[in-house]
């Protein structure tokens, strides 16, 4: 899973501290096991993790930028860009693949204009692929934002996406 | 909730909820973690808003449970105590099954599970249930994952309180050594030894830790337990912290897993209000607590040392062993680390005792063992069955077979650590060594049927991008080999495969197997070993094909 990490400059010209600040302010003393729960909370009030932010994470918690970069950049669930309004996790897991998630992948691609990893241009959806949603039963599924869809068909795939 | 300053609180507090108990009470069991997929939740507030509306609220208990197991019903409900379950409930049906089963007593046909055109409308008579053992979830799909009251009352928190009540730490090792109990996260190591390593390690301070990053593609087993049990997990890591010495635990959730969270976090909040977690439990010189860790998405963090660093805060990346985390863990100290739903079973063993957990299962594969069946079986869900149950009763006993006109080809088990079972091994008892024979691995309990229509090839092409994918990039003959394998199966599938690939595969494989780092490189290769080992055919077919386009994904049977 590629991230596009040369980006960061470019979408973050003045991005407003006071959430992250107020995040941090919760721990006195951070430490490096902080880094991650700090990551997720400041991510999901804004939605990614711009670099100003990361910045101030760096000089809050007394660790490096590069370590902080290091980090967000391993895990799949961090993001450095803006994500569109809604994220769709397709599931590739062993069950949906044998259950016809390919075909699924790629009406979702053609339907949006977009691939694997990308967000629309008009910030709609992000969509990524994720290893198991854990709910093989309902094979093929994809998950939009906290919402699954399971059983799902290229039709049924199509006519859920031009519902949002 | 009060405190409960001694054991005999506990008992009393269990007594006095028993004596709360209307047996002349119905209780509509509603599935609404796995199930809330498919609209359960709205089942759930239907059925609530109804109760209400008719004032049956005294007659009638509306329970949002965890997994009942049928997953292939969902929506699933069980009315109890006659035992009526019905599957793929809709709000609409709320109204009627209220009046005719609830305050008539009729069986509403067309919600009955159907077997061969047979309506089965209860649930100790459908096949799916009646070749299960269960024991690790007992609880699930029957209580309310978010009132540990219903644990307790059943028998909840009693292991823990025989432990503090007279057991030193080393009777409790010696209880989980004689009970053979092993790991359930694929490994299989002896869990009494473990603890006994880590009991034994120097170091004032230490930790145990769940691993709950139930990463493989089609395993669920760990995110139904965590959902629809969570206190049998939080029992079975105090029950292992008393007997290593650890005063700190952390459980490492995955982060596509919300609801466990969700439930874990009020388990944890209700067990300290009863001082079952916390300083001097039940009274006694023990304190213990706990911490969930919430997953990054990486899957390599179910590696044990991947985990820790993760837990620290840094890259999960493996690290070589030894040391093992039983000397040198977290932040450097002894740390016991074993898998959710290893820990699922600790109590049990403790309560009614290694000798009866020893009679289930075989002579290497004690107790039960929870599978995730998926695919192309009927009866998709979660299956638990002793140690020693054969691929046959598993897929078409409990599974009901595969769908369609379709064959059994294999069953994938292990997920991207393990192999493909073909037709003939279908009467072998599973266990840890059995399984390993026939090329594949018990690993966390994942089994994906496939019918006649799968290509074996894909399927390794499909786990080896997965395993290329997830590979950290930390020792060479895991990124490299899993990069040039993925490559020599993809020109496979194309077409475009060469005479000597099949070798060069064996080669590859066989290298990465040896000198990878982690457990993650180390079992790579083993779908396509499997599959050339079974499935060599299809590898020369496409081969000989040469230059022919074939298609790259498999056919879709649904």
């Amino acid at each position: 899973m590629q991230k596009n990490v040369s980006s960061c400059k470019e979408n973050s010209p003045s991005v407003d501290l006071t959430q992250c600040q107020s995040i941090l302010s919760k721990y006195s003393q951070p430490t490096h096991a902080d880094l991650i729960p700090i990551l997720q909370l400041v991510q999901d009030a804004y939605g990614y993790l711009p670099k100003d932010v990361l910045i101030e994470i760096s000089v809050k918690t007394r660790i490096p930028l590069s370590k902080i970069h290091g980090v967000v950049t391993f895990y799949s669930q961090f993001y450095m860009e803006p994500r569109g309004k809604h994220t769709i996790k397709i599931c590739t897991g062993t069950a949906c693949h044998i259950k016809g998630a390919p075909e699924i992948k790629k009406k979702i691609s053609d339907v949006l204009q977009i691939q694997e990893g990308e967000t629309t241009s008009d910030y709609k959806f992000t969509y990524k692929p994720v290893a198991c949603l854990g709910t093989c039963f309902l094979a093929p599924v994809m998950m939009i934002d906290d919402r699954y869809y399971g059983k799902l068909t290229t039709e049924k795939t199509e006519n859920i996406l031009k519902s949002y | 909730m009060e405190r409960l300053k001694n054991p005999d609180e506990l008992v009393k507090l269990r007594k006095s909820l028993e004596s709360q108990h209307r047996p002349d009470m119905i209780r509509v069991l509603i599935c609404t973690t796995g199930c809330r997929a498919l609209g359960a939740e709205e089942v759930y507030k239907a059925f609530k808003a109804e109760i209400e509306m008719l004032s049956l609220k005294d007659k009638v208990e509306i329970v949002d449970t965890g997994c009942q197991g049928l997953c292939a019903r969902a929506p699933v409900l069980t009315i109890e105590p006659m035992g009526i379950f019905y599957g793929r409930v809709t709000e609409a049906d709320v109204t009627e099954i209220i009046s005719r089963t609830i305050l008539k007593g009729e069986v509403i046909e067309r919600l009955c599970y159907t077997d061969a055109g047979k309506r089965i409308p209860y649930i100790q008579d459908i096949p799916f249930y009646g070749k299960q053992k269960k024991i690790v979830l007992k609880n699930c799909g029957t209580i309310d994952p978010k009132n540990i009251h219903e644990y307790i009352l059943r028998d909840g928190y009693a292991a823990i309180s025989k432990v503090l009540s007279g057991m030193t730490p080393d009777n409790v090792i010696h209880e989980i050594k004689n009970s053979g109990l092993r790991g359930r996260g694929g490994a299989g190591f002896p869990t009494g030894n473990k603890w006994e390593f880590v009991k034994n390690a120097a170091g004032d301070i230490k930790y145990i830790v769940c691993n709950g990053d139930e990463g493989d593609p089609g395993a669920f087993m760990d995110r139904a337990v965590l959902e629809g049990d969570p206190h049998s997990v939080i029992e079975g890591m105090l029950i292992g912290a008393y007997a290593i010495g650890s005063k700190k635990g952390f459980i490492y959730v995955r982060a596509e897993y919300p609801i466990a969270v969700e439930h874990l976090k009020i388990a944890i909040e209700q067990a300290r209000q009863l001082g079952l977690l916390g300083e001097n439990i039940l009274g006694s010189h023990f304190s213990f607590d706990l911490e969930i860790k919430m997953g990054a998405g990486a899957f390599v963090c179910g590696e044990e040392t991947a985990l820790i660093a993760s837990i620290e805060g840094k890259r999960g990346m493996p690290r070589p062993r030894p040391p093992f985390p039983a000397t040198s863990g977290l932040w450097g100290k002894p740390t016991n680390i074993n898998n959710v739903e290893t820990f699922a079973n600790v109590p049990v063993i403790i309560l009614k005792g290694s000798e009866f957990y020893k009679s289930i299962g075989t002579d290497t594969g004690k107790g039960t063992k929870i599978f995730a069946l998926a695919g192309n079986v009927k009866n998709t869900g979660l299956v638990e069955v002793p140690m020693g149950t054969t691929l046959r009763e598993i897929v078409f006993d409990i599974g009901g077979g595969i769908p369609g006109r379709k064959k059994f080809k294999a069953a994938q088990m292990g997920g991207p650590s393990g192999g493909c079972v073909p037709a003939e091994h279908l009467d072998l008892p599973i266990d840890y060594e059995t399984v390993k024979e026939v090329g594949a691995i018990m690993g966390s309990g994942g089994l994906i049927v496939m019918d006649d229509s799968a290509s074996m090839v894909e399927i390794a092409r499909y786990f080896m991008e997965f395993c290329q994918d997830e590979s950290c990039g930390k020792c060479v003959p895991c990124r490299i080999g899993t990069k040039r394998m993925l490559d020599i199966l993809s020109r496979i599938t194309k077409g475009q495969g060469k005479e000597e690939d099949i070798g060069l595969l064996k080669e590859l494989a066989e290298v990465t197997k040896t000198a990878s780092l982690c457990g993650l490189g180390q079992t790579a290769a083993n779908p396509v070993l499997s599959t050339i080992r079974y499935y060599l055919q299809e590898y020369e077919e496409l081969i000989n094909k040469k230059n022919t386009q074939t298609s790259s994904q498999p056919s879709p049977t649904t």
